[in-house]
Formats: C-alpha cells, sequence, structure tokens
C-alpha cells in the first residue's frame, strides 16, 4: 500500500549559520510522483535527506501516514534512495548491489536465498538491464548505473522512493530517455516517489505535481499546469518562463 | 624553436633516451646522466651500505655458526617475547585505530582536531622518554610502584611492561594511515547502506572496511615492523634479563656489548629481513592500492 | 611516511546561536541536533574506544611526567637542567640532529626530484629503499652503522685516510642521524613534487626559461614548504633518537652523549627526578617542534592551496 508523507513546518539550520529550511510544509499523497523544484540553496534537497533520515531537523514534524518518522532511526524508515552520483558499492557486483538490502535484514525476515535471486532478477529486468548482473559498476554506463541504483532501493520495498537530483550527473541526451522511463517504472511499481530537480523541463513533464521550493519554504505545490496557468507569484511564474514559452503543453503529465 | 609534443612526460622516458621535439625541461642527456648517477649514489652510500654490512657477516660465517646462534636458547627466547609483543600490539592498535578513524571521518564533533593531534603524540616523542614515562607510573619508585609491590604485579622489568611501551610507540600507526583514506571515501556508501536497512556492523564490514582495506593492511604492516623492531622504549622498561625480557632488538645489543660480533649481526640479519620483507610488502600493497582505487574511481558526492 | 597531516583537518565549529530565535528555542535545537545528529551508528563506541585507550596508553603515563616534574618543584628542576652534563647533553642532540637535517634537506631535495624527473633502471628499487631506515629496527641500524663508519669500515677507513673520525664522537652521531632523517625529506617532498603539473613547467619553458631557472623560479618555491615541513620531521625523530645512535656515538660524557642516553643512565643509577626532568625537556621540544610543524603545514595550505 503506497504511504502519504506529511512535512509540517520544517526548520533546518546547519553549522555554519546556514537555514536550509525555514518552515517548509507540504503534504504528498499516497503513490504520486511528486517533483521538487526549485534553484539551487533552496532547500529541495536537504528536505529529502531529511525525509530519508540523513540528517536529523531542529524543529518540526515528518509523517509518513500516521507514524512519526522522526522516531524511527535511519534504518527504520524503510526509505529507497538513489543518490545523485548513484552510490553503487564499487567493490560488489550488480547482482550483489541490488541484493544488498534484503541481505541486510535481520534473519528473522529476511527472504531466501532464492527469492532474493528472483527479486533481483526481475528487478533488473524491470529495468532492463537482464544480463548484467555478474558486472561491476565501474564497467557500467552512468546511464546503467543509476538504474541499478534504482533497482537496489526498489528492491527494499520502500515506503517512500526518493530520488536526490537522479539524472544529474548524466548527459541531455540520457536524461532525457531516463525521465520518461522512471514515469513508466513509478507507474508499474505505485510507490510514493518523491524527486529533486533543478531542471523545470524534468519536473513538469513526469511528476503528478511539483512543489516550488525558494530559500527554505514551499512557494507552490500543484499540478504542472495548475502552476503554469494559476502561478501563485512573480517567482513561481518567473522560474517556470522557460517552460511557459513553449506553447505545446502536450508533453506535460496532466 | 623546434616543434614541441605534449605528451605526458611520465609515460615517456627521459634521460636514457634523446627526444629532440621536447624542450629542455631536463637539461639534456649529460645532466640527466650526471644527476641519476649522484642520486644513485647517495642512496646506496647512505642507505644500501649499512644494510649490506648486516648481511655481510651473515654471509661470511658458516652455517655451523649461523645455526648455533639461531638456536640458542636465549636468542630463541628473545624471538618468542618479539612475536609475542607484536601479536599484542598490532592487533589491539589495529582495532583502536579503526575506531579511531570511524569517529573522526563519520561524525563530526568538537575536538575533532584535538584529538587527533592527541593521537599523533606517540609519533613525536623520544622511544627513551616513551619507556620513562612507564616507569616513572609503574617502577620501583613510581607512582603506582608500591601498590604493585604490596600485590606482587611485577609490569615494569616484565612482559607486561615492554607490551605496555611497544603500545605507546605504534599507538598511532594504523591510526595515520586510515583517517585520510576514509576522509577520501566519505560517507555516501555507508549512507546508501545505511537506507537500505543495513545495521552498523554490517555497513563496517561489508561496505567500509572492503574500501579501506590496503590501507588497514599498510598501516598494520608498519606497526608490525615497529612493534618488532622497536628498541629504545623497550630497552628502558625492560630489565634486560636474559632469556626473559629481552627482545630481538635487546638480543642484539646484548651480544654486540658482549663483542660477540659476529652473532649479534646474524641476529641482527633476522630483523633486517623482517624489515626487507616489511618494505617488498609495502610496495605490494601500494601497487594493488592504486589499482583498486584507479579501477573504481572515488566519485564525491556534492550535496 | 606521510607528513602529520592530520591535525590540518578542519574542525566544523559547533552550531551557531541564531540571532532570530528565542533563546529556549535555540537550546532546544541545539540539544535536540547533539542527541540525534549521529546518523551514522557506532559514535558512542567508537569514540569510546578511542578516548579510553588513548587515556590509558598514552595520556595517563604522559601525566606521571609531569607529576614527577612537578614533585622535583621548580628549583630542584632548575637545578638539574642547569648542570653541565644535560645542558652539554641536549645540546649534542640538538646539534647533530641539526646538522644531519640541514644535510638531508638538500640531498632528500636532490632525490626526490631524480625520482620524480627521470625514468631508468633500477628506479622502483631506489625509490623503495628510502624506506629502509624507517623499517629498519633501530639497534640494528645503529650496529651496522657503526660497522660501516667504525675506523676499520669501508667507509670509516677511508675518512680515517682523510684525517676524519667519523665512530664514537658527534660526527658518528650526525652520521647515524642522516641515515635516519633522510626518509623523512624524500617522503615529504615527493607528493608535493608529483603534483606540480607538466604543464607549469613547459609554460616556463616556452617563455625561454632555462631549467635551472624553472627550478629556482617554479619548482623550488612550490616545493619549500614540504622542504621545510619534512626538515623539522627529521630534526624532531633525531634529538629523540636513541637506538641507532648509541653503537656508534662513543657515548663520552660532555663529548658525545645524548641526552636520551643520559636518561637512560640516570634510571640505571635510580636517579628518577633526574631522569625525569630531562624527559620533560626533551618532551617540550618535541612539542615545541610539532607546533612548529603544524604551523608550516597550515601556512603552506593557505599560500599555496595544496589539497
Amino acid at each position: 500500500m503506497p504511504v502519504g508523507v506529511t512535512v509540517d513546518h520544517i526548520q533546518k539550520q546547519f553549522a555554519g549559520g546556514f537555514r536550509a529550511l525555514r518552515g517548509a510544509t507540504l503534504e504528498i499523497k499516497p503513490g504520486e510522483l511528486l517533483a521538487l523544484l526549485g534553484p539551487s540553496g533552496s532547500g529541495k534537497t536537504t528536505l529529502l535527506r531529511l525525509i530519508a533520515g540523513l540528517e536529523v531537523a531542529d524543529d518540526g514534524i515528518i509523517r509518513f501516514d500516521d507514524v512519526d518518522a522522526q522516531s524511527l532511526t535511519l534504518r527504520e524508515r524503510g526509505i529507497g534512495f538513489v543518490f545523485q552520483h548513484y552510490a553503487l558499492f564499487r567493490h560488489m557486483s550488480v547482482f550483489e548491489n541490488v541484493a544488498f538490502g534484503l541481505r541486510s535484514r535481520p534473519r528473522s525476515t529476511r527472504p531466501s536465498s532464492e527469492a532474493i535471486k528472483n527479486r533481483v532478477n526481475d528487478l533488473l529486468d524491470l529495468m532492463q538491464l537482464p544480463d548484467i548482473g555478474h558486472r561491476f559498476p565501474a564497467q557500467l554506463s552512468g546511464g546503467q548505473r543509476q538504474r541499478v541504483a534504482l533497482a537496489r532501493a526498489l528492491a527494499i520495498e520502500p515506503r517512500v522512493l526518493l530520488l536526490d537530483e537522479p539524472f544529474g550527473a548524466l548527459d541531455a541526451k540520457v536524461r532525457h530517455d531516463l525521465r520518461k522511463w522512471l514515469r513508466h517504472i513509478h507507474d508499474k511499481t505505485g510507490y510514493t516517489t518523491i524527486f529533486v530537480t533543478h531542471d523545470q523541463d524534468e519536473a513538469l513533464e513526469i511528476a503528478d505535481r511539483v512543489a516550488i521550493f525558494r530559500t527554505g519554504q514551499v512557494e507552490q505545490i500543484g499540478t504542472p499546469r495548475d502552476l503554469l496557468n494559476h502561478p501563485v507569484n512573480n517567482f513561481v511564474s518567473e522560474f517556470l518562463a522557460e517552460t511557459k514559452q513553449r506553447s505545446d503543453y502536450s508533453t506535460l503529465a496532466s | 624553436m623546434t616543434e614541441i609534443q605534449l605528451k605526458d612526460p611520465m609515460r615517456d622516458p627521459i634521460g636514457w633516451k634523446k627526444e629532440d621535439e621536447r624542450p629542455r625541461l631536463d637539461g639534456g642527456p649529460i645532466v640527466a646522466g650526471l644527476l641519476i648517477s649522484l642520486t644513485a649514489i647517495l642512496i646506496i652510500g647512505i642507505i644500501g651500505l649499512p644494510l649490506f654490512a648486516v648481511f655481510a657477516a651473515v654471509l661470511t660465517a658458516g652455517a655451523a655458526e649461523i645455526s648455533a646462534t639461531l638456536t640458542d636458547p636465549d636468542t630463541l627466547a628473545a624471538l618468542r617475547l618479539t612475536l609475542l609483543i607484536a601479536a599484542i600490539a598490532v592487533p589491539t592498535n589495529g582495532l583502536i585505530g579503526l575506531a579511531a578513524a570511524w569517529a573522526v571521518t563519520k561524525y563530526e564533533f568538537p575536538g575533532k582536531t584535538l584529538l587527533m593531534a592527541l593521537i599523533d603524540i606517540p609519533f613525536s616523542v623520544s622511544p627513551v622518554v616513551a619507556g620513562l614515562v612507564y616507569v616513572l607510573l609503574f617502577g620501583a619508585q613510581g607512582l603506582f610502584g608500591s601498590w604493585l609491590d604490596a600485590h606482587n604485579i611485577k609490569i615494569i622489568f616484565a612482559v607486561p611492561g615492554i607490551a605496555l611501551a611497544t603500545l605507546f610507540v605504534t599507538f598511532p600507526f594504523v591510526a595515520r594511515e586510515l583517517i585520510p583514506l576514509m576522509q577520501a571515501h566519505g560517507k555516501l556508501d555507508e549512507e546508501a547502506a545505511l537506507t537500505l536497512g543495513a545495521s552498523g556492523w554490517t555497513v563496517l564490514f561489508r561496505i567500509t572496511l572492503p574500501k579501506a582495506k590496503w590501507g588497514l593492511l599498510y598501516g598494520l604492516l608498519l606497526c608490525n615492523a615497529r612493534a618488532m623492531g622497536e628498541f629504545g622504549a623497550v630497552s628502558v622498561v625492560s630489565g634486560h634479563i636474559r632469556g626473559l625480557t629481552n627482545t630481538l632488538p635487546l638480543h642484539v645489543e646484548v651480544l654486540y656489548n658482549e663483542y660477540q660480533f659476529k652473532a649479534s649481526f646474524i641476529v641482527a640479519s633476522l630483523l633486517a629481513s623482517l624489515a626487507l620483507v616489511t618494505l617488498i610488502l609495502k610496495s605490494a600493497v601500494e601497487y594493488f592500492g592504486r589499482d583498486a582505487e584507479a579501477t573504481n574511481p572515488i566519485i564525491e558526492a556534492q550535496n | 611516511m606521510r607528513p602529520i597531516s592530520l591535525m590540518a583537518v578542519p574542525l566544523t565549529s559547533s552550531i551557531s546561536r541564531n540571532s532570530e530565535t528565542r533563546v529556549t528555542t535555540a537550546k532546544r535545537i541545539h540539544d535536540t541536533q547533539m542527541k540525534r545528529s549521529r546518523v551514522i551508528p557506532g559514535f558512542g563506541l567508537s569514540l569510546g574506544i578511542v578516548l579510553t585507550s588513548l587515556s590509558l596508553i598514552v595520556l595517563i603515563p604522559l601525566s606521571a611526567l609531569v607529576f614527577k616534574a612537578a614533585g622535583v618543584g621548580p628549583s630542584g628542576f632548575w637545578y638539574i637542567a642547569s648542570s653541565p652534563r644535560v645542558i652539554k647533553a641536549l645540546h649534542v642532540s640538538f646539534e647533530t640532529s641539526l646538522f644531519a637535517a640541514l644535510f638531508n634537506a638538500p640531498v632528500g631535495l636532490l632525490i626526490a626530484f631524480v625520482l620524480h624527473r627521470y625514468r631508468f633502471p633500477g628506479r622502483a628499487i631506489l625509490n623503495a629503499a628510502i624506506d629502509l631506515p624507517f623499517a629498519l629496527p633501530t639497534a640494528v641500524a645503529g650496529i651496522s652503522l657503526a660497522a660501516v663508519y667504525g675506523p676499520h669500515g669501508p667507509l670509516g677507513s677511508v675518512f680515517a685516510g682523510l684525517g676524519i673520525k667519523t665512530a664514537f664522537n658527534p660526527t658518528g652521531i650526525t652520521i647515524a642521524l642522516i641515515f635516519i632523517g633522510l626518509p623523512f625529506v624524500v617522503r615529504t617532498v615527493q607528493p608535493v613534487i608529483d603534483e606540480i603539473e607538466r604543464e607549469t613547467e613547459e609554460a616556463a619553458a616556452l617563455l625561454g626559461a632555462t631549467p635551472f631557472r624553472t627550478f629556482l623560479s617554479i619548482i623550488f618555491p612550490a616545493i619549500l614548504p614540504a622542504l621545510l615541513t619534512g626538515f623539522a620531521l627529521a630534526l624532531a625523530r633525531g634529538v629523540g633518537e636513541y637506538g641507532s645512535v648509541i653503537f656508534i656515538a662513543g657515548n663520552l660524557p660532555m663529548i658525545s652523549e645524548i641526552a636520551p642516553l643520559l636518561i637512560v643512565i640516570k634510571l640505571e643509577e635510580f636517579d628518577y627526578g633526574g631522569a625525569t626532568v630531562i624527559g620533560t625537556l626533551m618532551l617540550v621540544i618535541s612539542f615545541a617542534l610539532l607546533f612548529g610543524i603544524n604551523l608550516l603545514e597550515r601556512s603552506a595550505r593557505k599560500h599555496f592551496g595544496h589539497d
């Protein structure tokens, strides 16, 4: 069952005084594909990491349905996280990478090695990487690595799937192909998915809803059409100006 | 000006081959030859000769004399003690070094710089002072001297004292190797593993250690070489009791002072062989470690 | 071996108090931060192991020295510290280390430069050999140096023929410290020299600089901080050296007696007070040199921006 995420007035300040989040609030619907969009330093990656448990908030509430996320440790949250630079384990094969989460479970909940094998192979098939289980990350292209990272995160059947600028390290053509494919994967698997990007086209093209960030707060959240047709202020309309110029909105997810 | 080829010079040997196209950065083959010869002479003269002197004595001794020296009970006792001390010091400081590297590279906390400076202290203290502080602590006139005497516990002039002094001088070796290495590796893989549900121990054994294994090995190697070869600190705490509290280096001194020069050099060559093995293994680790880093480039996360 | 670069890692400042938030909220945030900010498990255990072992093995024993030194009392301390034999011993240790380090600096630089610039048969072996004095037990080094530079040794006899006595005097000590200190200079300079971009040198050459001038104005300034650091490391090591020196030194009080040996002698005479005083002085010198090295490395980082 997909899970909804509630973020309520999150504050986060880093050592040195930089306030990344100043009371950010948003409601993420179960099963939706949400984009966090905004300029650098607007707090979107910080919020993602807070939801994952990779950072600790100074103040505010994060909930997964009714559960207080911040009472759970990083390990307990069951978050699937795809890092910008993949963070694949270089000394392990692709198979071992994807299987890692399942193998790390305590014995009582760990699936049999047969079940793990099947799951890994199913995921690799889903990622359109059928025969590379034995290869090592260094032997893969950037696009392949990112798909392996996604498979790895999906293997643990996460509550929520989080992606931090997943295509940021890839070249334009690969980025374009992969974003459509991410939408396809989301539709197939149905997990609540949140991804961070600074690329408006990417956000507007595939997300169900987009949250626009600015200096630590959410400026506006809505479907791509809503944002383009009814921007709540100048910042939002100017930020989306480039996309607005294109009269053809047919590529947008509705 | 002749055409310049901007090739990587490290792949094109300079010195013994003429490269006319290259701008004269090396002063020409004559200068090169002179400098290289001078360097070789310096290294061989300063470092090579003493090493050769150690083995020269062994090579000129007969097989009988060599085996007699090496099977002498005092020599064997010294060997056993040296191995015992190494077996205590190396794993202990390896563990401590790993803990130190983990604490320093995975977390932020106040006093981190001070901690690292403190860890480095034994590296800069004279070995004799290292022994001295333990004598002052546990020796007959030491702070705990009378207490130890009352309980009949011997630390100074006994094996525990030697172990402690050796632990002191070898304390920073593994930490010094691991900290820069694990710093460069970053925390990203560990964070990824944690999001996937791994426990802290799983992360340590399956993620962190495999990445750091060459650095750890390197540090353990150096730690071992120092632990087996330590002289000054051990000399102060040991009491030089033949057959009981003499390590191999101390035994070398004992033999030398008794004018048994040949025997002294024979035992010394044993230690020198250990040093050579250490150097060879060290080069091997550097080679494999560099290979491992090259095929798996470190990508630093930009957060 | 690498220089003590551990200390140059910057310490992150603790959370600054934001003037906007009220005091109570700021405190609550800070406390939460301190309690829950360790996302990666194992902080308590790892720090605990380090602090415990550090205290037990290093700090408490060192404090015994300080304790004992305090027990000697300031006047007692001064009396011992100013006695001629102690002063001379410290002088011998420091002077010989200084000369050895002064020799090792240019020689080490030359070796590092040649190993970096040229490829030739045997380069790898010579490079590995540099580490030998570091890996060799000091007692082994000691007796072999005495053999080589003693009156009947291969080099000793050559020098004797030239009228220079190379053993059983301060000269012998200096020679031993040269052996010991050379790797420190070479290994500290090498990584820095390797870092110098080839293009920089080529640019200089294109602009018409001779190799010599390139060396002087491009290479040398860049490696100077590393050279100074290596010099200081060799110096610090030499002052405390014991095993490699005592066989070749001659150990005559007031002439060729080094400070560490005097400590040992005092201990054998059960003059704990005397040993403590000299030990404390040596510790102070070590720390002073360490501090100097740290400053050097920091300023090198600032001026030359090396990673």
